[in-house]
């Protein structure tokens, strides 16, 4: 079932450049267990797109099966959303997106649903640098079927069975920067100052936006042993820098410290910062993100943070040339030819 | 020649059949044979028999001309012409009684092989070629286009046409002009200076053809595509469907580029598989563009799970099957109509989707375009069942037509006005009562129209539940749907008997042609039996009354276990014994003969075979 929530709000919520307030962004309550981080970066996503002004009904939020995939019924329940097939989100995006290039694209899906069912489309999507946002919930297990070792689950973690996972873990990012993805993050679901803004620059971004977000299974995989609870995440992630975002509109008040950070102009004029707290990481460079991401994973330690965006990004309707008219708007006048021209086809077969 | 029978004889009525070494060229030259009878106004129906296989392996192309106009397979063969030393022995078998075989007699024919009852004519093509280029590869394609050169002078072609072919097939490539008519030239010569031309078969201009076109199936569907305003394409390649998208791109590329910017109108997808196809046209659909896929058997199985959504979100899919021999990768160049039941039942749970049977080019690409309006209006899936004979062969049609006064039917699909004047939007409210509700696209109405997409139960308003009262409620929606779907379907075709009947037949698709010339056969034997062209599932507009109204009914089918029949039974609860099975699972094409010998065994009585001339014990070959 699900539950909407009250509509009773403060009157004196603050509103965004569209007179939205954040509520309007919100969706059904969640019945997901209490304290699942999924709940946290729904919350995330509420706030990202609340503040960059997206009109509700500009987005779309699509899904695949599990509770990561339950999680677009939690938010912006004035937005279209589809919960599709397990591990197909990806291809329905596609589709979605070849029909309206003018829409944001939020994919949500979860560790099973990515990295095992749904893996071949992932990496397809992710190759053709499809224009959208893909945000992995990822806990390292499948909790709608009572806690399964997902293939995100580190090797030798245990979750609340206590059998160590004896196989080794898929690392999404890593992967995904091998299949070329133009922008990779990870973050973690309990810090939103991390996520609010690699949300907004993965939105702004034009390609395919992978942020793996790790997020605690407080019922199955939270418990000692376990390289997915939460005290584990909180001990060992280590941020490559810090990430502000500053939409096109808005003016930069923020000082930032000369020679530390970098800026970035993204296609649509928002201006993104990086301040960088290790300088073995090059965010713009393919290869150094490779190695940072295997140097950490290899010392045990979890980078979080923007790991690597390709400023020059050619999303699939540059490949595939399709009109700057959504495909959707075209009407019959535009698309039929008419009989005169298969009267033409009818004489070339005679 | 030294038959000890009397050679067939016959004016513009013949079975030929080619037998060639896949990837040398053939299919065009045969085809160029083909199209020439159809330029001296005959009508033909050339069926290309080919392997899994880029080079090598045997392959064949059997062509039909039929001045009275059977464009079905008939079974048998007049004259094969053999320039495959693999398949001869096979080959010479096949001949009727009185046929003519002619082969490459550049070697010597294996005495063993040689049959007193058939006309054998020893063409030597490989020494022609030998003599006459230096290049393999000159050699191997103008082996070729000199026995189409012989086969004029032999079957009395009009020699001006076929050079006049040749000039229109290179058009844009005139430096091959001339060396493909040098190469008819030299064949020509040859069976003239060698041979009594022409044979007791023999061709002579006629005026049987009118207005009709030569064109394949899947071209046509692919036409279809675009004058139905498909705009996304998402097909994963797959024997023997790759044509259709194929088709759909080459058409687009002339009419869908803007022509103030160059941007495509379209866009086509090579999916990584066919989950993601499916996916990806479910994707568009639900977001308001029309779209499509083409696979075959073993992509709609893939697609199962996809297509089960579809059904219960009720979102408009396009999907053309171009059938071909299953299970499994079966056999995958050679044709049958053997997804009826995963098709017409596809996906987990109580699902039925929707089916249209085409027969003919013109009608694949009718309902090819039929297909965007009915799964808007019907908002499901809507499955095309055409097959690889129908698709991949150049048949004889009636002209394309497209009626520009007709305008798309988008069924009820909300505009941001529409949507403004309403007061309460429920995506899954039957409003009007015939269990189809209304649809929004995303981005439509800045407040009104949003609604949750799932596959998961919910109740009319899109809402997650799992009361089992709003689950049977949605279910026995969704079955008056498919009641509401029989008023749009294409209704059967019923053709009466001569005399009056109480047997009847059921054919659908490419067992159509065979079907008409086996009865015709059957009412000049006295059997007369009226005949029904299933175009549609949901069965409707009489389908159930025609089979009530016969004792007994025959259905025609291109498998084994009489998909059909079975789909017939299911919904309706006819008993076993009031329905027939005529069936053909061999890869072929069904055969009128095969139709003709089934059913009179079925009703009793002596089947002797038939033949051209009255050999007897030749048994039956067809």
């Amino acid at each position: 079932m699900s539950y909407q929530l009250p509509s009773f709000r403060h009157p004196d919520l603050p509103v965004n450049d569209l007179g939205y307030t954040k509520a309007d962004y919100e969706g059904s309550i969640s019945t997901l267990c209490a304290g699942c981080g999924h709940d946290s970066i729904s919350g995330s996503i509420v706030k990202a797109v609340h503040e960059l002004s997206i009109p509700p009904h500009h987005i779309a939020k699509l899904s695949g099966i599990g509770c990561s995939s339950k999680a677009p019924t939690y938010f912006l329940g004035k937005s279209h959303g589809f919960n599709s097939v397990h591990g197909r989100m990806p291809s329905v995006v596609s589709g979605a997106a070849m029909a309206n290039r003018d829409l944001l694209y939020l994919g949500v899906s979860g560790d099973g649903d990515t990295a095992s069912i749904g893996m071949g489309q992932f990496a397809h999507a992710v190759r053709r640098n499809l224009n959208m946002v893909y945000i992995v919930m990822n806990n390292g297990c499948y909790g709608l079927t009572k806690g399964q070792d997902s293939a995100t689950a580190d090797e030798g973690s245990a979750s609340k069975k206590g059998d160590p996972n004896p196989f080794s873990a898929i690392d999404l990012p890593a992967l995904a920067l091998q299949l070329g993805a133009t922008f990779v993050a990870r973050s973690f679901s309990g810090d939103k100052e991390q996520l609010v803004p690699l949300i907004k620059a993965a939105i702004s971004h034009r390609g395919f936006a992978l942020i793996d977000v790790v997020s605690p299974c407080v019922t199955f995989n939270n418990n000692p042993g376990s390289t997915k609870s939460y005290e584990f995440v909180r001990d060992h992630a280590e941020a490559t820098g810090t990430v502000d975002f500053v939409p096109m509109q808005q003016e930069i008040t923020a000082s930032y410290r000369p020679g530390h950070t970098h800026e970035v102009t993204m296609h649509d004029g928002s201006v993104l910062h990086l301040e960088k707290l290790d300088d073995s990481l090059d965010p713009f460079d393919r290869t150094s993100a490779m190695l940072a991401l295997d140097n950490y994973r290899r010392s045990g330690r979890i980078l979080t943070g923007l790991i690597y965006m390709d400023e020059d990004s050619r999303d699939l309707h540059d490949v595939l040339e399709t009109s700057q008219r959504p495909l959707n708007t075209l009407t019959e006048s535009d698309l039929c030819p008419g009989s005169r021209v298969l009267e033409n086809i009818n004489e070339s077969l005679r | 020649m030294n038959s000890s029978v009397k050679p067939l004889e016959s004016v513009n009525d013949f079975v030929i059949k080619f037998a060639n070494v896949n990837g040398t060229g053939s299919a065009s030259a045969n085809n160029l044979f083909a199209k020439a009878m159809f330029r001296m106004g005959l009508p033909v129906c050339p069926k290309n028999i080919f392997p899994s296989n880029i080079q090598g392996l045997p392959t064949w192309y059997e062509v039909r001309v039929s001045e009275k106009g059977y464009l079905g397979r008939r079974g048998g063969v007049d004259i094969m012409l053999s320039v495959n030393p693999q398949s001869m022995p096979q080959d010479i078998q096949e001949v009727e009684p009185g046929g003519y075989f002619i082969y490459d007699n550049t070697k010597p024919l294996d005495l063993r092989l040689i049959r007193n009852d058939v006309n054998i004519i020893g063409l030597p093509l490989t020494r022609i070629c030998n003599e006459q280029y230096n290049d393999p590869r000159q050699r191997q394609l103008f082996k070729n286009v000199i026995y189409v050169g012989a086969l004029a002078a032999l079957l009395d072609m009009d020699f001006k046409s076929l050079t006049e072919l040749v000039g229109d097939q290179f058009k844009g490539k005139e430096k091959l002009v001339l060396p493909n008519i040098h190469a008819l030239e030299l064949g020509h010569q040859y069976a003239r200076d060698n041979f009594e031309c022409p044979m007791g078969i023999r061709v002579r201009r006629a005026d049987e053809v009118g207005d009709k076109v030569l064109l394949d199936g899947n071209t046509a569907l692919g036409l279809g595509a675009i004058y139905g305003g498909a705009t996304v394409a998402a097909w994963y390649p797959i024997t023997p469907s790759t044509s259709v998208v194929d088709a759909y791109e080459k058409y687009a590329k002339r009419m869908r580029i803007d022509a103030g910017t160059g941007q495509r109108n379209y866009a086509i997808l090579q999916a990584e598989d066919e989950l993601a196809a499916i996916g990806m046209v479910i994707g568009a659909s639900w977001n308001g563009a029309r779209s499509f896929t083409a696979t075959s058997g073993p992509g709609v199985s893939l697609m199962s799970e996809f297509l089960g959504l579809a059904y219960f979100a009720e979102i408009p899919t396009v999907l053309f099957d171009v059938q071909r021999a299953g299970p499994s990768t079966g056999m995958p160049t050679r044709t049958q109509q053997s997804d009826i039941l995963s098709a017409a039942y596809a996906s987990h749970g109580d699902t039925k989707q929707v089916l249209l049977f085409p027969s003919t080019p013109k009608e694949c690409f009718d309902f090819g375009a039929l297909s965007f309006d009915l799964a808007e209006r019907l908002q499901t899936p809507i499955i095309l069942m055409t097959d690889l004979d129908l698709g991949m062969n150049d048949n004889m049609s009636e002209p394309l037509h497209w009626d520009d006064d007709r305008a798309y039917d988008r069924g009820k699909l909300l505009n941001a006005e529409q949507l403004e004047a309403m007061q309460d939007f429920g995506r899954y409210v039957d409003v009007d009562g015939d269990a189809i509700c209304y649809r929004t696209i995303p981005g439509t109405h800045p407040e009104k129209g949003v609604f949750f997409t799932r596959g998961t139960s919910r109740d009319e308003y899109a809402v997650y539940t799992e009361k089992g009262e709003e689950y049977e409620k949605n279910m026995l929606r969704l079955l008056r749907k498919w009641d509401t779907i029989k008023e749009y379907v294409p209704a059967p075709e019923i053709v009466p008997a001569a005399e009056e009947t109480d047997v009847g037949v059921i054919y659908f698709g490419t067992s159509e042609e065979s079907s008409r010339e086996a009865l015709d056969y059957l009412a000049e034997e006295g059997v007369h039996l009226d005949a029904m062209r299933v175009r549609a599932f949901p069965f409707n507009n009489g389908v159930k009354e025609y089979i009530e109204n016969h004792r007994e009914v025959f259905v025609i089918e291109q498998n084994r276990d009489a998909q059909l029949r079975t789909l017939l039974m299911a919904e309706f609860e006819f008993g076993p014994d009031k329905l027939k099975s005529v069936l053909c699972f061999d890869g072929t094409p069904i055969s009128a003969r095969n139709i003709r010998k089934q059913i009179k065994r079925h009703l009793g009585g002596n089947v002797l075979p038939l033949h051209r001339v009255g050999v007897a014990s030749a048994g039956e070959r067809a």
